[in-house]
């Protein structure tokens, strides 16, 4: 979003503003799809879990489809939001508590993002070994 | 452009004040906390030690539900992450519904199922049966 103010400009992070552009915004944008994503996975995995009262074969049959290719992806994008979510929800903790946490933020939005990353690497592999295997599989 | 803006802590709306947004905001931060070592533990154990989510079936869910610790985690996190996240949603519906209407019914949509799924999470925890088999 462009403002065009005649007589000074703005900058791309205005100072002294958390929430308009830069970090502060993508992060808040952030948050609020990964929390909204979770929610909606918790409703799911609430009912899929639910049908160990069913009958355990109706349970293993569910279970079975989390540990297909397609959805064993799409929970490596789940830890990805959760973990993206939880870090920065201790981020925004500190902006709100730490004396010196909005001074901060920028750096702090860069370190959780090393964080994840360092996380998000072997977390990848030791959940995708299995698929990997299957599908490229060396019989080793 | 010219906009005028009320006056803070003026109009009808702030006649009867409450603390209840105040009490929300602590509590999506120290539930968040607590859902740090829940959530990331849960995930840790499930996707990731001994082989993932290859090994999880039906006698897994048995073996870790006969101990009182796991029954409490998992409830635990059950309550907490669906009041958080029930909570996050309610404040994200204020945010875009703008119609009264529609946020009346969206919220009632949003308290329902949420009661739904916890009532539902609950009494799977309290009545698993292992011997069903
Ligand atoms: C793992 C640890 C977690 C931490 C540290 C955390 C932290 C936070 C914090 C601090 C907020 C901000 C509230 C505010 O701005 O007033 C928040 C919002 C939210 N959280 Fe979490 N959370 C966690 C897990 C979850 C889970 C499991 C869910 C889903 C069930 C979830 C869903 C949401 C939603 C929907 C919002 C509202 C987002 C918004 O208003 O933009 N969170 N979280």
């Amino acid at each position: 979003m462009s403002v065009k103010t005649p007589g000074f400009s703005l900058r791309a992070t205005p100072i002294g503003t958390l929430y308009r552009g830069g970090e502060g915004m993508w992060t808040w944008v952030l948050h609020r799809i990964t929390g909204v994503s979770v929610f909606f996975f918790l409703f799911v995995h609430v009912l899929d879990t639910a049908l160990v009262r069913v009958s355990p074969a109706a349970y293993d049959e569910i279970i079975a489809t989390y540990k297909t290719p397609i959805v064993n992806l799409l929970e490596v994008g789940l830890v990805g939001a959760v973990l993206f979510h939880a870090f920065n929800g201790v981020r925004i903790i500190l902006i709100d508590f730490w004396s010196k946490g909005p001074r901060y933020q920028r750096q702090m939005t860069w370190v959780i993002a090393a964080i994840w990353l360092l996380v998000m690497i072997p977390g990848i592999y030791f959940m995708m070994i299995h698929t990997i295997d299957a599908l490229f599989g060396s019989t080793s | 452009m010219s906009t005028s803006v009320f006056a803070p802590r003026s109009g009808s709306r702030n006649k009867q004040r409450s603390n209840f947004e105040l009490y929300g905001w602590l509590f999506m931060r120290v539930s968040g906390i607590i859902l740090i070592f829940l959530v990331l533990g849960h995930l840790f154990i499930m996707n990731i030690l001994d082989g993932g989510v290859q090994r999880i079936n039906f006698a897994f869910v048995a073996g870790r539900w006969s101990s009182p610790f796991w029954q409490i985690w998992d409830l635990s996190m059950l309550w907490l992450a669906l009041l958080h996240g029930g909570n996050g949603m309610r404040t994200i519906i204020n945010d875009y519904a703008e119609r009264d209407q529609t946020r009346f019914w969206l919220k009632m949509l949003l308290y329902v199922s949420t009661a739904f799924i916890i009532g539902l999470g609950t009494l799977v925890i309290f009545t698993f049966d292992a011997s069903i088999g």
